[in-house]
């Protein structure tokens, strides 16, 4: 079927650069699997190495099982869908979707037929006799997918396919193309996806599973949840997760009742889950992380509180982001509207950060050193 | 009660002093556009004038021509047309016009087709030496045409093409306009090469890409192309002058110089009207194609 396997990719460019670093990658057949990294991580450059639009320097891509390092993007097996959507301006839509299957010779009335189902799918009916610049960009870029689908390709290939879009059309857009996504996979069909996008909420909302990326090497792979909870390096962690995970530089100490986190002038006591899963070896020069959800108020007769006080507060309505300062350090701490303007009288709130969701990396190396 | 009338005839005054600025700019305006329209019709009347006076002298017969410099004829004949179209030798100036058409229409249908070709391969491929070869290309285009006249005709008359079309048409047909190939190349870089790319995974070749997808979009340059070769190749005298011998195979720009050496006393009205003739298909096509004309010159940089 058509899983995708990369090995050992490597990308050197004319001048000596290099821009991908030994990846490896391997994507089941019907998974859905987001490349995300910021811009310059070489996560395009990966997509259009295995779309054949960039040369290889090193290492292979198969596709169902077989190599096509050489083999021209036509012969691939795969179909893509650009940023800019890059239809076809002097044809109207109905000659954008079918170029590809006239120019692999499909008979005239199969060519009519599969236009017409993957325009009724997309919803694109009413646009068949339209040109390119008479469309919106969300029209745009559904024939732009219709093109894709209509090759019933063996991989998707996404270029950031949405980054053109408002936020509204992007979300729905989102669902369309999940949706999609599920129902060629209920079908059958092969629905192999790779999905590149820099927008973090796309990969955690579309993704089976996502591949964060950074400056052209693999930081992680995993499921969204995992990616989330158990972050493999600072980089993952910081990357993932709205807002930023507080990174906080600490010093790890070993004592009788477990282990602690010293940062400034305060205290964070592990708690029973997280402390049984810090490595043995360790190093005292750690960063903690903790993300700006793992907090809450306090009670009166806390001994674990931590003090904080308020800087500038990020109202959203539903919840306020809050940067606060606890013991010399920055954080953000995400609170419930309501219970935040209670406690936050007088510039200090108490906070009792959740100690089993407290990250642990070493400073040096960036690896968690708390997901043993 | 009286504060509100007070207020009132304030407001009354503010919106008539508005109403007094507001005609005082409009009459300012008007008269700065009579001025403005005022200044480029005379300019453009001076530059139009030798056209003007062109048209009008050939429906002039030969006398008036040197007597009045005003550019409306008081005796109207078309004896110079007449007479000008039968011409001093065996042909008319019809067959003048059918040949420049048979150096014409090869020269600008393989030029547009070499250029969008040589130009693709430039702008869109890697390949060993690409700097050099279009440094070279460009190299060719600030080397005065004089220069290689002599080397050239030596070699089209080891070929034994002398006194035929070929030597003039034949160049082109291998993108040797280099100035066409530049001004694709450019136009080109303008364009993103996403649609390229998509047609590729569309499963389209080279050649395809360039026939289906480039070329469409390159359009409004192509026809900047074929209008400037159109132009260039009609006024050309001096290829035709040195390539051809026969006068059966005249094209219009030696046949009009053949009117002036082989009459004695010769007719200017004969020749103007002839003038008038010759630059007749340039204008019309010219303004057939202006539009895309000039959104294939101006489009070159902005276009994206």
């Amino acid at each position: 079927m058509a899983q995708l396997s990369i090995r050992n990719l490597e990308k050197t460019y004319g001048g000596g650069f290099k821009a991908v670093h030994g990846v490896d990658l391997e994507v089941a057949d019907g998974e859905f699997m987001v490349l995300v990294g910021p811009s310059g991580c070489a996560k395009s450059t990966t997509l259009r190495m295995i779309a054949g639009l960039e040369t290889i320097s090193g290492g292979h891509i198969s596709i169902g099982g077989k190599v096509v390092n050489n083999l021209a993007p036509g012969d691939r097996g795969i179909a893509m869908v650009f940023q800019n959507y890059a239809l076809y301006p002097h044809m109207k839509v109905r000659k954008n979707l079918s170029f590809g299957l006239k120019l692999a010779g499909e008979k005239k009335a199969e060519i009519e037929r599969r236009v017409a189902e993957v325009a009724e799918v997309l919803e694109i009916e009413p646009l068949l006799d339209r040109l390119p610049r008479q469309l919106s960009g969300g029209q745009a870029q559904r024939v732009a997918l219709g093109r894709a689908l209509i090759k019933k390709p063996e991989v998707f290939l996404f270029d950031e396919p949405l980054s053109n879009l408002d936020a509204k059309l992007r979300a729905s857009m989102r669902v369309r193309i999940t949706e999609l996504h599920r129902r060629l996979k209920a079908q059958g069909r092969s629905s192999t996806v790779v999905y590149v996008t820099h927008d973090q909420v796309e990969a955690m909302t579309m993704g089976d599973r996502i591949c964060v990326m950074k400056e052209g090497r693999i930081m992680q792979v995993a499921d969204p949840a995992t990616l989330y909870e158990r972050p493999e390096n600072l980089f993952v962690a910081g990357f993932i997760g709205m807002p930023e995970m507080n990174l906080v530089e600490a010093r790890l100490e070993r004592g009788p009742e477990g282990h602690a986190l010293r940062f400034g002038d305060q205290v964070l006591r592990l708690g029973p889950e997280q402390n049984a899963r810090i490595a043995a070896n360790a190093p005292e020069e750690v960063t903690l992380g903790l993300r700006p959800q793992h907090f809450r108020l306090a009670g009166p007769d806390d001994s674990h509180a931590l003090e904080a006080q308020v800087g500038k507060v990020d109202f959203l309505g539903h919840e306020v982001d809050a940067h606060v300062t606890i013991g010399g350090a920055k954080f953000t701490v995400v609170l419930p509207v309501e219970l935040f303007r209670e406690a936050s009288r007088g510039g200090s709130i108490r906070l009792r950060a959740d100690e089993n969701r407290v990250h642990v990396f070493d400073r040096a190396s960036g690896a968690n050193v708390s997901l043993a | 009660m009286s504060q509100t009338m007070l207020d009132d005839s304030a407001a009354l005054d503010a919106d008539a002093e508005a109403a007094r600025h507001l005609a005082l700019q409009e009459r300012r305006r008007r008269l700065s556009m009579i001025l403005r329209y005022a200044v480029l019709t005379a300019v453009g009347f001076l530059m139009l004038y030798p056209l003007l006076w062109l048209i009008g002298a050939s429906f002039k017969n030969n006398a008036e021509i040197f007597s009045s410099p005003g550019f409306i004829p008081k005796d109207p004949t078309l004896s110079g047309y007449v007479k000008g179209w039968e011409t001093s030798t065996p042909y008319s100036f019809g067959r003048f016009f059918w040949n420049t058409f048979l150096i014409i229409a090869p020269k600008v249908v393989f030029t547009v087709i070499s250029c969008a070709a040589v130009a693709y391969g430039f702008a869109r491929f890697q390949f060993p030496g690409k700097r050099i070869l279009f440094a070279s290309l460009i190299a060719t285009l600030l080397l005065p045409n004089v220069v290689t006249r002599i080397p050239q005709y030596l070699l089209f008359s080891e070929m034994g093409w002398l006194d035929s079309y070929l030597p003039l048409w034949v160049p082109s047909a291998f993108a040797g306009d280099a100035f066409f190939v530049f001004m694709l190349v450019q136009f080109l870089r303008s364009i993103p090469p996403d649609m390229e790319e998509a047609a590729r995974v569309d499963g389209a070749k080279s050649w395809q890409v360039l026939l289906f997808i480039v070329a469409p979009m390159l359009t409004p340059a192509l026809i900047s192309v074929a209008l400037f070769q159109f132009m260039w190749t009609m006024n050309d005298f001096l290829g035709p002058l040195i390539y051809l011998s026969s006068v059966e195979k005249f094209p219009v720009s030696l046949a009009l110089k053949l009117s002036i050496d082989t009459s004695e006393a010769f007719d200017w009205n004969r020749i103007l009207a002839m003038s008038v003739l010759a630059l007749a298909p340039s204008l019309v096509v010219f303004f057939m194609a202006q539009k895309y004309f000039i959104e294939g010159i101006s489009a070159g940089g902005v276009k994206g």
